[in-house]
C-alpha cells in the first residue's frame, strides 16, 4: 500500500488521556486505517499523574505506562520533546515548536490541563512552584533540601496531596486555604474539619479562610503575608495549587470555540467546532464543562476511537465526580449527591470527633417507597466507600436501617447485594457483571488479582479493590468452588495457619503435627515447608535428629545439587568483602578438588561440581580457614550485596559496606518461606542495586531509607519505600519486624513481593505494622528476630565435627571408597562441566558387593 | 564403567544395618555395580529403586523425600526427586506423575537386622 493512501491522525499531548486513547485505537483496529503520530512535550512518555505523589517512593520507571517509549504497533510513532505550538484548520497542518510542520487526516487534542497560578505579587519568585510533572516534583524535592518551612497555597484535593508530599520530605508545612475549609469541592464543613483536625495533629499547619496578598522576597522566597496580617509568616518555598486551567491554546489561536471557563467545547463524541478536530480529557469541555479527573477522559477517548471506527458511536454525557483517596493518611472519600442539593433529600451524620469519624448519607425516597442512597462523605473512615459508590444511581433500596452502613460497628460488614450493572470501578467503568464473568469464563482467572489484570478494574485509582475481591470471593462461594489454600493434600490450612499452630503448641517435631493437625505421612511440600517453620521457630540444626528427612534436596546435604547429581559451595563473604588470603584460600580449595568457579550475582563465589562425599573435606578446609555456610542451599537469607561506599566512593554518603556486613551478620542462618536477599547501596545512585532486593537501604544525608519487597527473577519488583532518613538502630528494628512478620504470615514459597500484594492494604498495611505498630505485635517481632541473632550458630561448623551428620555424606552406603561412577566431567573453556548420560551407569569390576546366599 | 546391559546376578547383597536408613529416609547402595536407593518407610517397609532418575538423568533418587500419596483411598509410599520432584512409587517404581515412566525395583529384605538386596525384578524399564 502507498503511505499516502493510508490516512493520518495527529494526536497533541502524551499524558494520561492521550496514551489511552492510543492504547484503545491499536486495539480497536484503528491502526489498520491510520498512522498515528504523538507528540508530547514531556521529555518522558505519559505516565501515571494520579500517582503522581508517589514518584518519590517508586520512581520514574514505576509510573511510567511505556517505559521504552515506543509502542509495539509500528503504525504509531511517538515523538517526546515535541511541543505544537500552531494549527492551520485550512491546511490541516500543526506547526512544531522545532519549525517543522505535519499534516493530518485527523487531530486528536490531549493537551491536558495546567496548573492556575494566581496574581500574587511575587508569584515569580525563586522557590515558587506548581505541581503536575515529574520535573516539578524534583525541583521541589531539590528545594526542600536546606527548606526549613514551606507552604501549599490550596487547599483542596491536589494541594492536600502536594502537603503530603512537601510534609514528607522533611519540610515544615503549611497548608493555605481561601474558603472557610478544606477540600471545599469534596467535603461538607464538618467533614472539612474533621480533615483539618487530623492534618493539625501531624504537625502541619492549616490556615482556613484566609487570603494571600504577597509573596515576599528579593531573589527566592522568604515568606507568606497574608491580608490583615502584621508580619508575614517565614517560609522558603511556596506549592501553587489553586485549581487548574485547561490547555486549550492551541485551539483558541485557531478560532475554535472555547468554553466560557476554558477547555476546548466539544460535543457528545468529543467532535470540536472545527471538522476533523477533537478533544478528549481535561483540554475538552464537553458541553461547557471541563472534567479534571482521568476516568471521564478515558471515557472521551475510547468515545473518540469509536467514533472514528465509524460503528455504532458511544457519547459522553457526563461523568461521575466520585472521590476516595488517602491523604496523609487519612481517608476522604465523597460521592454523588454529597452535598445533598436534590431535593427533599435527608442527611444521615455519624461523627465521632474522639476517633476523627465523620460520615454522612445523602438519601432520598424513590417512588416505590423504598429508601436510596444519592450520595455521602466519608472522612477517616472509608472503608464502606466500596459498597456505598456503587449503589449510587443503581436504584437498590437501602436495607431498614440505613445508618447501620456507616455505624462504625458495620465496618463493610453490611451485606447488600449490588445489580449486576453496578460500576464497581469508575476510572475504568467496570461493572460488577464484567467481574464476575472475568472468574466465571473458563477459569483461567481465579483471583482478584488476575481480575484487576483482565478487566483494569481498580487498576487506575485503586479505592475500589476490596469490592472486587469480595465480589470474586462471593462469586467463588456461590459456585461451591472453595478457593482452596490448603498446604498440601495432608494439610488443610495455609503456612501462616500452620505457623501459628506450631508455634502456640510449641511443636519440634514433624510426626506430632501430622498427627495432630493433618493426615498420611506428608510429602515433598509439606515436609520442606514444616522443616523451615521448625528451623525458624527453633533455630536448630536442620540435619537434627528426626528432622532431618524433612529437608529438601538442598538443604538434606547442605549444598545445592546442580544437574548431575553433583553440589556447589558457597562460602558466605558478607557484604561481598573478601580479604586476599581468604581469597586465596577458596581458590586453593577449588583447584584441589578440580571445582568450576564462578562469581555469583550475590558478590561471592560459587564452586561447582563437588561430590556428595567431599562436601565434608572441603567444608573442614574452608572453616578452617575462618569461613562459614553461606546457606546458599536453604530458603533463608541469602547475601546482602553492598556498594563500596562513603569509604572508597567519592559520592558516598554513608558506609554501606559496613552496614552491609552488619545485616548480613545479623540475619545470616534465618529460615523464611522462600530465600532473602538483602542490599546496600551507599548514596542514590543505586550502585548495589538494592532495590531489586527483598530489603534494600539507601543511604541519604540524613541515615537510611529501607525499601522492601523487591524481587528479581521471573517476575521482577521494584522494592517500594517503607520509611526513610533511619537511624541504624531504627532501620535495625523496622527491619527485624518486618522479616519475622513475613515469615510468619507468607504462604510457602512465596517471596516478599508477591506477599506484600497479596495482603490487604498491601505496603501501607506492611507500614501500619512494622512502622505504626497498629498490632502491638512490634516487640514479639523483635524478640523473636533477637532470639534468632542469639542462637545462631554455623550449621557446615557443627556438621564436620559431628560424626553422625558425617554419616550420609558418602557415594555409596555399602562402598564408601567408590566413587559414583554415573557422574563424569568434559572440559569447557579450561574448567570442569557435567557430561551428558543417557541412561544409568553400571560399574563393571565389582566393588564391595558382598554375595550372600544362593537366588531365590 | 560401560552402561547398563542385563548384568542381572544371582547374588544377595548385604547392604546396610537397617539403622542406618533413617526413617521416611534413604541410602544408595552399590548392588552388582548398580546404584540402587534403598528407602525405609514409617512403617519399616523396605524398599529398593533404580537410583537413577529418569526425568534429570541423574543418579540421585535416594536422596528424595520419602512420604504417602492418597490413591484410590490407599495411602501409597512413595520418593520425589530431588531434582524436580517427581514422585516414584516406592513398591512398583512406577512414576505417579507420568504413567509411562517406571524405574526398577529390587527385591530386598530385613534380615537379622542388616538389609539385603536381592535380584532387578524385571518388569521395569531403566
Ligand atoms: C498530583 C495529582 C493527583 C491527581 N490525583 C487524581 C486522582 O486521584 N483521581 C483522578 O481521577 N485524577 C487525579 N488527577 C488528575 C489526573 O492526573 C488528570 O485528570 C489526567 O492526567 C488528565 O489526563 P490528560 O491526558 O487530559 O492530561 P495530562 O496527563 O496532563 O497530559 C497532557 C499532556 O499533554 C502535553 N501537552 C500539552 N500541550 C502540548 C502541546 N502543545 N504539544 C505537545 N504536548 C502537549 C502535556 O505536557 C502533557 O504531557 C491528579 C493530578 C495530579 C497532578
Ligand atoms: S551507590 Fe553511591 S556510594 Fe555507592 S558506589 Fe554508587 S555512587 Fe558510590
Amino acid at each position: 500500500m502507498s503511505p499516502h493512501l493510508r490516512k493520518q491522525l495527529v494526536v497533541v499531548g502524551h499524558g494520561m488521556v492521550g496514551h489511552r486513547f492510543v492504547q484503545a485505537a491499536i486495539e480497536r483496529g484503528l491502526t489498520e486505517t491510520y498512522d498515528i503520530i504523538v507528540l508530547g512535550e514531556e521529555p518522558r512518555p505519559a505516565y501515571d499523574r494520579v500517582a503522581l505523589t508517589s514518584y518519590f517512593e517508586v520512581g520514574a520507571e514505576a509510573l511510567s505506562f511505556l517505559p521504552d517509549g515506543v509502542y509495539e504497533d509500528p503504525r504509531v510513532r511517538l515523538h517526546l520533546g515535541a511541543e505544537a505550538v500552531g494549527l492551520d484548520t485550512e491546511q490541516q497542518a500543526i506547526l512544531l515548536a522545532d519549525g517543522e510542520t505535519l499534516r493530518y487526516d485527523e487531530l486528536v487534542l490531549a493537551t491536558g490541563a495546567a496548573p492556575f497560578v494566581p496574581p500574587v505579587p511575587g508569584n515569580e519568585l525563586g522557590n515558587v512552584f506548581v505541581y503536575r510533572t515529574i520535573e516539578d516534583l524534583e525541583a521541589i524535592r531539590e528545594a526542600s533540601r536546606g527548606a526549613r518551612a514551606g507552604a501549599v497555597i490550596g487547599g483542596g484535593l491536589l494541594g492536600l496531596e502536594a502537603a503530603n508530599a512537601l510534609h514528607q520530605l522533611g519540610v515544615q508545612t503549611h497548608v493555605v486555604e481561601m474558603a472557610p475549609r478544606l477540600m471545599a469541592v469534596q467535603v461538607d464543613d464538618a467533614g472539612g474539619a474533621t480533615l483539618q483536625r487530623h492534618i493539625t495533629d501531624l504537625g502541619l499547619t492549616v490556615h482556613t479562610g484566609v487570603v494571600t496578598e504577597q509573596i515576599t522576597g528579593t531573589d527566592t522566597v522568604t515568606g507568606l503575608r497574608f491580608k490583615g496580617a502584621e508580619e508575614p509568616v517565614d517560609l522558603d518555598l511556596v506549592i501553587f495549587s489553586a485549581g487548574i486551567r485547561p490547555r486549550d491554546l492551541l485551539a483558541r489561536e485557531a478560532g475554535l470555540e472555547v468554553a466560557e471557563r476554558g477547555g476546548v467545547l466539544v460535543d457528545e463524541q468529543c467532535r470540536s467546532s472545527s471538522a476533523h478536530i477533537w478533544a478528549i480529557g481535561e483540554c475538552a469541555a464537553p458541553g461547557g464543562r471541563m472534567y479534571g479527573l482521568v476516568a471521564p477522559g478515558y471515557a472521551m477517548a475510547e468515545v473518540v476511537v469509536d467514533t472514528l471506527l465509524g460503528g455504532a458511536a458511544g457519547s459522553f454525557t457526563g461523568a461521575d465526580m466520585s472521590t476516595k483517596l488517602k491523604l496523609l493518611g487519612v481517608d476522604v472519600a465523597s460521592f454523588g449527591d454529597a452535598f445533598a442539593t436534590t431535593p427533599d433529600s435527608l442527611e444521615l451524620v455519624f461523627s465521632d470527633a474522639v476517633a476523627g469519624v465523620y460520615k454522612k448519607l445523602v438519601v432520598a425516597e424513590n417512588a416505590a417507597g423504598g429508601v436510596e442512597l444519592l450520595g455521602g462523605i466519608l472522612v477517616g473512615d472509608a472503608s464502606a466507600y466500596g459498597v456505598l459508590r456503587p449503589m449510587v444511581g443503581s436504584g437498590i433500596a437501602l436495607p431498614d436501617n440505613p445508618e447501620e452502613l456507616i455505624l462504625p460497628a458495620s465496618r463493610g460488614g453490611v451485606e447488600v447485594g449490588l445489580p449486576d450493572d453496578a460500576q464497581v470501578c469508575s476510572c475504568n467503568n467496570v461493572t460488577k457483571a464484567e467481574i464476575v464473568a472475568a472468574v466465571a469464563d473458563d477459569g483461567s482467572c481465579d483471583s482478584p488479582a488476575c481480575v484487576t489484570k483482565c478487566t483494569q478494574a481498580g487498576a487506575t485509582c485503586g479505592s475500589c479493590k476490596t469490592t472486587v475481591k469480595k465480589i470474586v470471593e462471593d462469586h467463588f462461594a456461590s459456585v461451591g468452588k472453595s478457593v482452596d489454600r490448603s498446604l498440601c493434600s495432608h494439610f488443610q490450612v495455609t503456612r501462616a495457619e500452620l505457623f501459628e499452630v506450631i508455634a502456640i503448641h510449641g511443636y519440634t517435631r514433624f510426626d506430632d503435627i501430622i498427627a495432630a493437625h493433618g493426615r498420611g505421612r506428608g510429602c515433598d511440600i509439606c515436609k520442606p515447608a514444616i522443616a523451615s517453620i521448625l528451623a525458624s521457630l527453633l533455630n536448630h540444626h536442620v540435619l537434627d535428629g528426626a528432622n532431618r528427612t524433612l529437608q529438601d534436596t538442598n538443604d538434606a546435604y547442605l549444598a545445592n545439587i546442580q544437574k548431575n547429581g553433583t553440589y556447589s559451595v558457597v562460602p558466605r563473604i558478607p557484604g561481598g568483602e573478601v580479604t586476599p588470603d581468604k581469597l586465596i584460600v577458596i581458590g586453593e580449595v577449588a583447584r584441589d578438588f578440580g571445582l568450576y568457579t564462578k562469581i555469583t550475582g550475590g558478590q561471592r563465589i560459587d564452586l561447582f561440581g563437588a561430590r556428595l562425599e567431599d562436601l565434608p573435606v572441603i567444608w573442614k578446609r574452608l572453616v578452617d580457614a575462618g569461613f562459614e555456610s553461606g546457606h546458599a542451599y536453604g530458603k533463608s537469607l541469602r547475601t546482602v550485596k553492598s556498594c563500596v561506599g562513603s569509604t572508597w566512593c567519592r559520592y558516598g554518603v554513608q558506609d554501606s559496606v559496613g552496614l552491609a556486613i552488619e545485616l548480613e551478620l545479623r540475619y545470616r542462618g534465618l529460615r523464611s518461606p522462600h530465600k532473602l536477599k538483602g542490599g546496600v547501596s551507599g548514596c542514590a545512585r543505586e550502585c548495589a542495586e538494592a532495590r531489586s532486593k527483598d530489603f534494600g537501604v539507601i543511604a541519604t544525608e540524613k541515615g537510611w531509607n529501607l525499601y522492601v519487597a523487591g524481587n528479581g527473577g521471573a517476575t521482577p519488583a521494584h522494592a517500594q519505600l517503607l520509611a526513610g532518613d533511619l537511624d541504624t538502630p531504627t532501620l535495625i528494628r523496622y527491619l527485624d519486624r518486618f522479616l519475622m512478620y513475613y515469615i510468619r504470615t507468607a504462604d510457602r514459597l512465596q517471596r516478599t513481593a508477591p506477599w506484600v500484594a497479596s495482603l490487604d492494604g498491601g505496603l501501607d498495611r506492611v507500614r501500619e505494622v512494622v512502622v505504626d505498630d497498629v498490632l502491638g505485635l512490634g516487640s514479639e517481632l523483635e524478640e523473636a528476630m533477637s532470639k534468632h541473632v542469639d542462637s545462631y550458630f554455623d550449621e557446615w561448623k557443627a556438621t564436620v565435627e559431628d560424626p553422625a551428620k558425617l554419616e550420609r555424606f558418602v557415594s555409596f552406603v555399602n562402598a564408601p571408597g567408590t566413587p559414583d561412577p554415573h557422574i563424569s566431567f568434559r572440559d569447557e573453556r579450561g574448567q570442569i562441566a557435567p557430561a551428558a548420560s543417557e541412561g544409568p551407569v553400571t560399574l563393571v569390576e565389582l566393588g564391595a558387593s558382598i554375595p550372600v546366599g544362593s537366588p531365590r | 564403567m560401560t552402561p547398563a546391559t542385563s548384568a542381572t546376578t544371582s547374588a544377595m547383597t548385604v547392604v546396610c544395618p537397617l539403622a542406618r536408613i533413617e526413617v521416611e529416609g534413604g541410602v544408595a547402595a552399590l548392588v552388582d555395580g548398580d546404584a540402587v536407593a534403598v528407602f525405609r518407610t514409617f512403617e519399616d517397609e523396605v524398599y529398593a529403586l533404580s537410583n537413577y532418575d529418569p526425568f534429570s538423568k541423574a543418579s540421585v533418587l535416594s536422596r528424595g523425600i520419602v512420604g504417602t500419596r492418597t490413591i484410590d483411598g490407599v495411602d501409597v509410599p512413595f520418593v520425589a526427586s530431588p531434582m524436580h520432584k517427581q514422585a516414584f512409587d516406592l513398591r512398583t517404581g512406577r512414576c505417579l506423575d507420568e504413567e509411562a515412566v517406571t524405574v526398577t525395583t529390587y527385591d530386598v529384605h530385613v534380615v537379622d537386622g542388616q538389609v539385603v538386596v536381592g535380584r532387578r525384578r524385571e518388569s521395569g524399564a531403566g
